[in-house]
């Protein structure tokens, strides 16, 4: 039933470089593909989708955006909040200035504004490593937060200073504001979050992935070999800002339909998408997509578990909660410091022998 | 056996050398007070095996370094196919043909050896960001065809069992021999090669002392290589030049620098009586 490959047999270079070499593989990626399309948006409901879903998709493709820049280029961020912040507050900008664009239009520019900031401030990286690193990204993500609670031309002069997403259909369907159903959030999601892992997993396996990891594993000896520091640098924030400028826009145009900056992208969101490439794997694809649903899922369970079976108050459980996420992310490291990704290579490894071990 | 033709020479095992490739002339390089290299000027010609030697400190792999494009010589010029260099980053250096490896080994421990290997062609890679994004036509080619060439050179280097193990996980040697393949994967016209017996056993260091007569040998490749073991050096090189104190105290054929007073003096120590 599970099966693995006994040896190499491939005949060509092509055919070695496949993202799922082994048939197996391929199988189990089209179905979860067949059920996330065709069943899935069938079944889905409001809680489902706007408690498990739609944030899964969505800090999936975060996490993807972040994994790229800190996993596969090695440069750490502490700003992921305030990119998304800019993705947020770059698409609703356009979606109040340009109502009749498409809104899959305005996401992507969006994307592509959060790009622009997102290189601005990687500059520093070109001299800074590490730690320093972060806190520059760190004067990033307040700097960012700052702006867009002090300058009203951001948030429409509205006088909340909230934004609120309106309504945009596509193919007549809403997928922003209140009239959105379940289905149209979650196939719109997922639709943008299979595309962007699909480019990033190409990226990645080909020349600007192997730069990336060259600039991450020994920044001397990848310039030694012709790899431009500036230039490779800045593609991976371009890049890493672009994802997280996409996550951003949804998180806000989608998922909550209103926002305000310091508690919708504060410092804890930039901690919480660094947790999930932590967790699920550096360096890894299918690394972000199993932090994002570790980080995602862990609190639904076990509030479900707490107050739903166990019966406890509901403030007793939604402390106890933070402690026992908190205490399973640190186990967690402990036993697999490479995340959810090498576990799972690992019982992939295993079970290449499993059950006859000889 | 004229060694002074410019337009090249035979060697008495049948190598054809060519003219000057690089040539350095009156090179200094200082770190604040301390006198690293001292005009210093020596050429490589192409298709010869050229050894830098010296005792520790002299100042060999600065001048790697200097060849290399990390350290800016202050005074001298650096002269590479019939052009003089201006300041260069390393990536610079790297586009126009020249590849080293490293005293201590400089792989990506996270990446594969195949992995590592591709790396090395990177110069030569040309699909830009979208068509990789894409994998359509031009990057899914590209990648083939560099990969038939790189499975050369792990088929020359004999490292075809490791080929998908992530270097970090591999035994000294065969780092050392991994590194070779990312630097011959570039296609160099000159290879620099710091140490690269450093720490081996005899074993080892014979295997690498193969592979680096088979290089100049099939490839064709100008090598210049720093390294203490001695017998090695004399055996594998055409040229020698030797440095100590940041000065150049001999150069030439090894059997002309062997019997050089200075190179011995240098080596040895001199008697003050």
């Amino acid at each position: 039933m599970f099966y693995r490959e006994a040896g190499d047999f491939k005949t060509s270079y092509a055919d070695d470089s496949q993202t799922f070499p082994i048939r197996f593989d391929r199988l189990r990626y089209y179905a979860v593909m067949a059920v996330a399309f065709g069943v899935i948006p069938f079944f889905i409901n409001d809680y489902w989708a706007n408690a498990v879903f739609v944030p899964f998709l969505i800090y999936a493709i975060a996490a993807l955006g972040l994994n790229i820049l800190t996993g596969y280029c090695g440069q750490v961020s502490l700003g992921t909040g305030g990119f998304m912040a800019v993705g947020a507050y770059a698409v609703y900008k356009l979606m109040t200035a340009f109502p009749d664009v498409s809104i899959l239009i305005h996401v992507l520019l969006a994307g592509g504004i959060t790009a622009m900031v997102g290189v601005l401030f990687g500059l520093p990286s070109l001299r800074i490593k590490g730690f320093y690193l972060a806190v520059a990204t760190l004067a990033a993500q307040f700097f960012l937060v700052w702006l867009f609670n002090k300058v009203p031309w951001f948030y429409n002069y509205s006088a909340s200073g909230q934004i609120s997403a309106p309504e945009r259909t596509i193919l007549g369907q809403a997928v922003t504001g209140a009239n959105t159903t379940a289905p149209a959030k979650y196939l719109f999601c997922l639709i943008i979050l299979v595309a962007l892992a699909w480019l990033a997993r190409n990226l990645t396996r080909g020349t600007v992935g192997r730069k990336w990891m060259a600039i991450r594993d020994m920044d001397i000896a990848a310039e030694i070999i012709g790899v431009n520091p500036l230039t490779t640098k800045l593609s991976a924030f371009a890049i890493s800002s672009f994802y997280i400028g996409v996550a951003g826009a949804l998180f806000f145009a989608v998922y909550l339909g209103a926002a305000e900056v310091g508690e919708a992208f504060g410092i804890q969101k930039s901690f919480l998408i660094l947790f999930m490439i932590i967790i699920g794997g550096l360096g890894s694809i299918f690394g972000s997509f199993a932090g994002a649903a570790f980080m995602v899922l862990m609190p639904v369970l076990l509030k479900n578990l707490l107050v739903g079976q166990l019966g406890w108050a509901t403030d007793l459980a939604a402390h106890l909660e933070l402690m026992i996420v908190g205490a399973l992310i640190v186990i967690f490291l402990i036993a697999e410091p490479h995340g959810m990704a090498q576990l799972w290579r690992l019982a992939k490894e295993k079970l290449r022998l499993w059950p006859f071990p000889h | 056996m004229n060694q002074m033709n410019p337009e090249g020479y035979v060697t008495a095992d049948g190598r054809k050398i060519g003219p000057v490739l690089m040539e350095m002339k009156n090179i200094s390089l200082r770190f604040g007070g301390v006198k690293a290299i001292t005009d210093i000027s020596f050429d490589i010609r192409e298709g010869e095996i050229r050894a830098i030697i010296g005792p520790n400190g002299a100042g060999k792999s600065s001048m790697l370094n200097v060849i290399s494009g990390f350290y800016v010589p202050q005074d001298g010029e650096v002269w590479f196919r019939g052009y003089k260099r201006g300041p260069m980053k390393p990536y610079q250096v790297a586009r126009l043909g020249i590849a080293r490896t490293f005293q201590n080994i400089a792989l990506f421990d996270g990446m594969s050896v195949l992995d590592n290997i591709m790396t090395g062609r990177l110069t030569l890679m040309k699909s830009g960001l979208f068509s990789q994004a894409m994998w359509w036509g031009k990057a899914e080619k590209e990648e083939t065809e560099h990969r038939e060439k790189v499975e050369k050179i792990i088929d020359f280097l004999e490292i075809q069992p490791i080929r998908k193990t992530p270097v970090g996980r591999l035994p000294y040697g065969l780092k050392k021999r991994v590194e070779l393949a990312r630097a011959l994967a570039a296609e160099p016209k000159l290879l620099l090669l710091d140490e690269p017996m450093a720490g081996m056993n005899v074993e080892e260091k014979e295997d690498m002392c193969r592979f680096i007569l088979d290089v100049n040998d099939e490839f064709g490749t100008t090598i210049a290589l720093i390294e203490h073991d001695m017998g090695v050096v004399m055996d594998l090189s055409d040229r020698v030049v030797v440095m100590d104190y940041g000065k150049k105290i001999g150069d030439g054929t090894p059997d002309e620098v062997r019997s050089n007073p200075d190179v011995i003096n240098a080596y040895l120590g001199v008697s003050h009586d």
